[in-house]
């Protein structure tokens, strides 16, 4: 891992770098935050495939990390967030997004409570600017520690039963969304039970120094379960399947959309669970709460589609073939055998059950073949077994 | 009147007959499932019949079952999940083998090794047969149009029929070439078939395993390509002809149903066989258990084959003669037998390395084509083949749950076993005979095999029969030769779901698109069903 600034090599290596280079034997990386990140390893069925059926192993080290420390962390944290943080317990995890004034979506991301002073948050996009402005007035002090923490998401209905069997005592009792450190291998690390794969799994946070001793632990037991590196492509697969979106793939983030119309808020993003007005104020409110009592005139859906073609890219229309929105992403769900994908609809479409049309262009031997097909819409969140839930998890 | 508890009774809890009443439950009838086991799936079942092992004791691998069907059944809801192989092999006497790879080139150079010619026809021989599974796609979600029928829903049919033959939807449209071709594909055997393809005897050996599966012929036997087809068309994720495990077990697929199917208000009602249908002027009215319960329904659906229907639960006084001696006529012979074995490690080849896709899929111990024509040919003596066909796998490679940690589940199935042998028929002692044969053919292709062999389950036609319901123990409810394939299946003139009987369908494999673990014969008899109801079937189309 070099790292040092050259003109020839404008991206970082991660401190897993040495084993998902000799790992990822297309070659093919993917920029992620300034990083090098896999796209494929070998294979993005195989890869996705482990995460559904044993386990991945993803490196999320490039995820953005600000420490917020002081005695108004869960303060800031609250005026920052749309939904209630105020309550935030050590060792819990929350997911949160974050709005500008106008009440339009910047990122998303999860805090982490270690103490009432000590909080953490990681998330897609950078975000020092905002945080820091945001902190103009409290008690706190929002530090960059993104590069001094590596990272892995460790994803699949095996990940509980491979950690209980590298002697990480009790994890199977981590509840979800709750972290705790552990011993893993000899090493101590930071375990939450979170990730995008909307299956059993779990974060694996370590300092830059244990990275490949982490790495390697995950994979002892591979003669018996078969755990993978996955790489970007897969993850995106188990992440429309779950439900999870992305800034700057399924909405612009308000920071970075250069359209102001192209600015979502949370309730035409299908997030308004999220957005709690009762609460003190915080950033976006006010329109928020305006935004609140107005007619929605379009939203963020899940959508289930007739055949098997993947909508990507695809323009919806009504039954009069008037143009409603626009398809985010799309793709076959190996799990679900289902044609799935995001897409915006208008204020007449966005029931459930309600029935829209996608045109979807196939590339079929250097033609395109035009499909009309039918789509209902259906909740975003395609794939939720029960295992991902479950305490204790199965080991 | 007797009272009527349901709008429709399902003989049988195969992975038929609940997709039957997976689809009329999820329409709004009261709809019930009868199983003579205390657990439903039919042939498609998990058993934990050695502590800590689950086999999938009767059929193994999955494939063919229609994705629309799990899609529309919302079986990944109810746990279902299908894992994709990576690769399967033939094993050979001289050491090597010979192996296809789900990595487009690696299968090229692997091919490459016996014939370059052979590496590049495989493109070729692959292309012709997704162009038949193109073809036959959508006519596994159609009721077979009667040819000889003057009614407008026949001659709709045919028109359908005529038009999906020509591919005009999913290929653009055929040639005469190409439907010269496809005759030509259903009627050859695959010998002939391969031959026009391949120049290796591995590499045709390797193919021609998928046509004789099951199946009571050879491959020199005319009509034998058609069952390579058969176990073509499938899907695992638009790769047409893949084939993948279920996790958990084939009996995964009939759980997810049974879970569906009550989610959706039906009713499964296990434990005691079905011994009559109740039939009064030529309409049936319901069923009489083995423990004396009856059961009344509007409709009755059968899930046992043709056979078993007919000649055992119906009263012959009850049928047409033709239609009972055509059901007399229908052939259904038993042909395969299988182990299901527990290991205490994983076993060590003589030829694939530990860790090589290639032996986590599908493998075989067969040499050439020919001999698999001699295994047939003990088949035909009334003997087990001395030198069988061997179809393997250890799913617990790739499936986690099948096994404890670092033990492993195999399934072997065994191409030819006969019914009947011509020595005085199966004892027990014959029955463990064959089965030591068989490990035995296994063990000379292992460092290991014979050592770490923990519990093995020998089922021969006779213990499918008895167990599954299966007559002779035919894996596909009947050959799936053209004289028993479309409107001629199970009996012409009865191709449709119906039978002589009013209010008696079927949705067996005995009826069209046949055997293998579909679910396609099942969701068209309650399309069928729902039509004669004047009701909506709702369905997504692949």
């Amino acid at each position: 891992m070099d790292n040092s600034l050259s003109f020839t090599k404008p991206l970082l290596e991660t401190p897993f770098h040495e084993r998902t280079y000799e790992a990822c034997y297309n070659n093919d990386w993917y920029r992620w935050a300034g990083y090098k990140i896999a796209r494929e390893y070998s294979n993005t069925e195989l890869e996705y495939t482990a995460m559904r059926n044993t386990a991945g192993v993803l490196d999320i080290t490039p995820m953005h990390k600000y420490d917020i420390k002081g005695a108004d962390a869960i303060k800031f944290v609250d005026k920052l967030v749309t939904r209630n943080a105020s309550e935030i317990k050590s060792g819990q995890v929350m997911y949160i997004i974050w709005c500008n004034e106008d009440g339009n979506v910047i990122d998303d991301g999860t805090v982490f409570c270690f103490d009432s002073n000590h909080l953490r948050i990681f998330c897609a996009e950078r975000n020092l600017n905002w945080f820091s402005d945001t902190a103009i007035g409290f008690d706190v002090e929002v530090e960059d520690v993104s590069d001094t923490i590596a990272a892995l998401a460790f994803q699949g209905p095996l990940s509980c039963k491979i950690l209980n069997l590298l002697n990480v005592k009790n994890i199977e009792n981590l509840r979800p969304f709750y972290f705790d450190d552990f011993d893993l291998n000899g090493c101590k690390v930071t375990i939450s039970r979170t990730g995008f794969s909307g299956d059993l799994g779990y974060e694996i946070w370590c300092k830059n120094e244990d990275a490949i001793s982490v790495w390697d632990s995950l994979f002892k037991f591979n003669r018996d379960y078969k755990v993978l590196p996955a790489g970007m492509n897969a993850l995106e697969m188990v992440r429309v399947e779950a439900g999870f979106i992305q800034p700057n793939a399924d909405f612009m983030s308000a920071e970075q959309a250069l359209r102001p119309n192209r600015m979502r808020n949370p309730f035409e993003l299908g997030m308004g669970w999220l957005v709690d007005l009762n609460k003190n104020y915080f950033t976006g409110k006010k329109n928020l709460v305006n935004l609140k009592k107005k007619t929605l005139t379009k939203k963020l859906v899940g959508l289930d589609i007739q055949g098997d073609k993947p909508a990507i890219g695809s323009v919806l229309y009504d039954k009069n073939k008037k143009e409603i929105g626009i398809v985010t992403a799309g793709m076959w769900s190996p799990s679900l055998k289902s044609n799935i994908a995001f897409g915006y609809v208008d204020k007449d479409h966005m029931k459930i059950g309600s029935k829209v049309f996608a045109e979807i262009y196939h590339p079929e031997e250097l033609e395109y073949k035009k499909i009309w097909a039918e789509c209902s819409v259906v909740k975003k969140q395609f794939f939720n077994p029960p295992r991902r839930h479950k305490v204790p998890a199965e080991i | 009147m007797p009272k009527t508890n349901y709008d429709v009774a399902i003989v049988g809890g195969g992975h038929n007959g609940l997709t039957t009443a997976c689809y009329l439950a999820k329409a709004g009838l009261k709809v019930a499932v009868i199983e003579r086991h205390s657990y439903v799936g039919g042939a498609a079942v998990s058993r934990e019949l050695h502590p800590g092992w689950t086999y999938s004791n009767c059929s193994y691998v999955c494939s063919l079952l229609r994705p629309e069907i799990f899609r529309d059944l919302e079986l990944s809801k109810y746990g279902l999940q299908i894992i994709p192989y990576e690769g399967s092999a033939t094993m050979l006497d001289d050491g090597r083998f010979y192996a296809h790879y789900s990595d487009h080139d690696l299968n090229y150079r692997s091919i490459a090794q016996f014939s370059k010619k052979d590496a590049e026809a495989y493109e070729r021989f692959g292309k012709d047969v997704m162009r038949q599974c193109k073809i036959i796609k959508p006519l596994l979600k159609m009721t077979p149009p009667d040819p000889t029928s003057f009614r407008p829903k026949d001659i709709m049919g045919l028109l359908e029929f005529a038009k999906y033959f020509a591919a005009k939807d999913e290929l653009g449209g055929l040639g005469e070439k190409e439907i010269y071709d496809t005759i030509r594909f259903w009627t050859m055997s695959v010998r002939d078939y391969l031959e026009e393809y391949f120049e290796s005897d591995v590499v045709k050996a390797h193919l021609a395993g998928s046509a004789i599966i099951g199946t009571a012929l050879g491959p020199y036997s005319p009509g034998s390509a058609y069952v390579l087809l058969h176990h073509y068309m499938g899907e695992v994720d638009g790769t047409v002809g893949a084939w993948g495990y279920s996790r958990g077990g084939m009996g995964s697929i009939t759980k997810a149903m049974a879970a569906s199917l009550k989610a959706n208000g039906g009713d499964i009602i296990a434990g005691s066989p079905v011994t009559k249908i109740l039939i009064k002027n030529n309409r049936s009215h319901g069923v009489v258990l083995e423990n004396g319960d009856e059961i009344f329904a509007d409709k009755l659906v059968s899930n046992l084959d043709v056979k078993r229907t007919f000649l055992k639960v119906v009263e012959k006084k009850e049928l047409p003669d033709d239609f009972y001696n055509a059901v007399k006529n229908f052939k259904i012979r038993g042909s395969s037998g299988k182990l299901n074995i527990a290991l205490d490690d994983l076993p060590i080849w003589k030829s694939i390395p530990e860790g090589d896709p290639a032996g986590t899929g599908d493998l075989h111990i067969t040499q050439s084509i020919e001999e698999m024509e001699g295994a047939y040919d003990d088949w035909k003596d009334g003997r087990w083949s001395q030198f069988p066909y061997v179809d393997m796998c250890i799913p617990s490679i790739n499936d986690p749950t099948m096994a404890p940690q670092g033990k492993h589940y195999m399934s072997v199935f065994v191409q030819y076993v006969p019914y009947n042998l011509a020595d005085g028929g199966w004892t027990e002692e014959k029955r463990l005979e064959f089965g030591k044969h068989v490990m035995g053919r296994i063990g000379s292709y292992s460092e290991n095999f014979n050592d770490i062999i923990k519990h093995a389950e020998i089922r021969t036609p006779k213990e499918l029969e008895k167990e599954v319901g299966l007559t002779e123990g035919n894996i596909f409810q009947g050959e799936l030769t053209m004289d028993q394939l479309m409107f001629n299946r199970p009996i012409p003139g009865y191709a449709q779901y119906k039978t002589p009987i009013k209010n008696l369908y079927m949705c067996g494999s005995s009826t069209h698109p046949g055997g293998g673990v579909m679910g396609a014969p099942g969701a068209n008899a309650a399309r069928e069903i729902l039509i004669d109801l004047k009701k909506q079937f709702n369905s997504h189309y692949i």
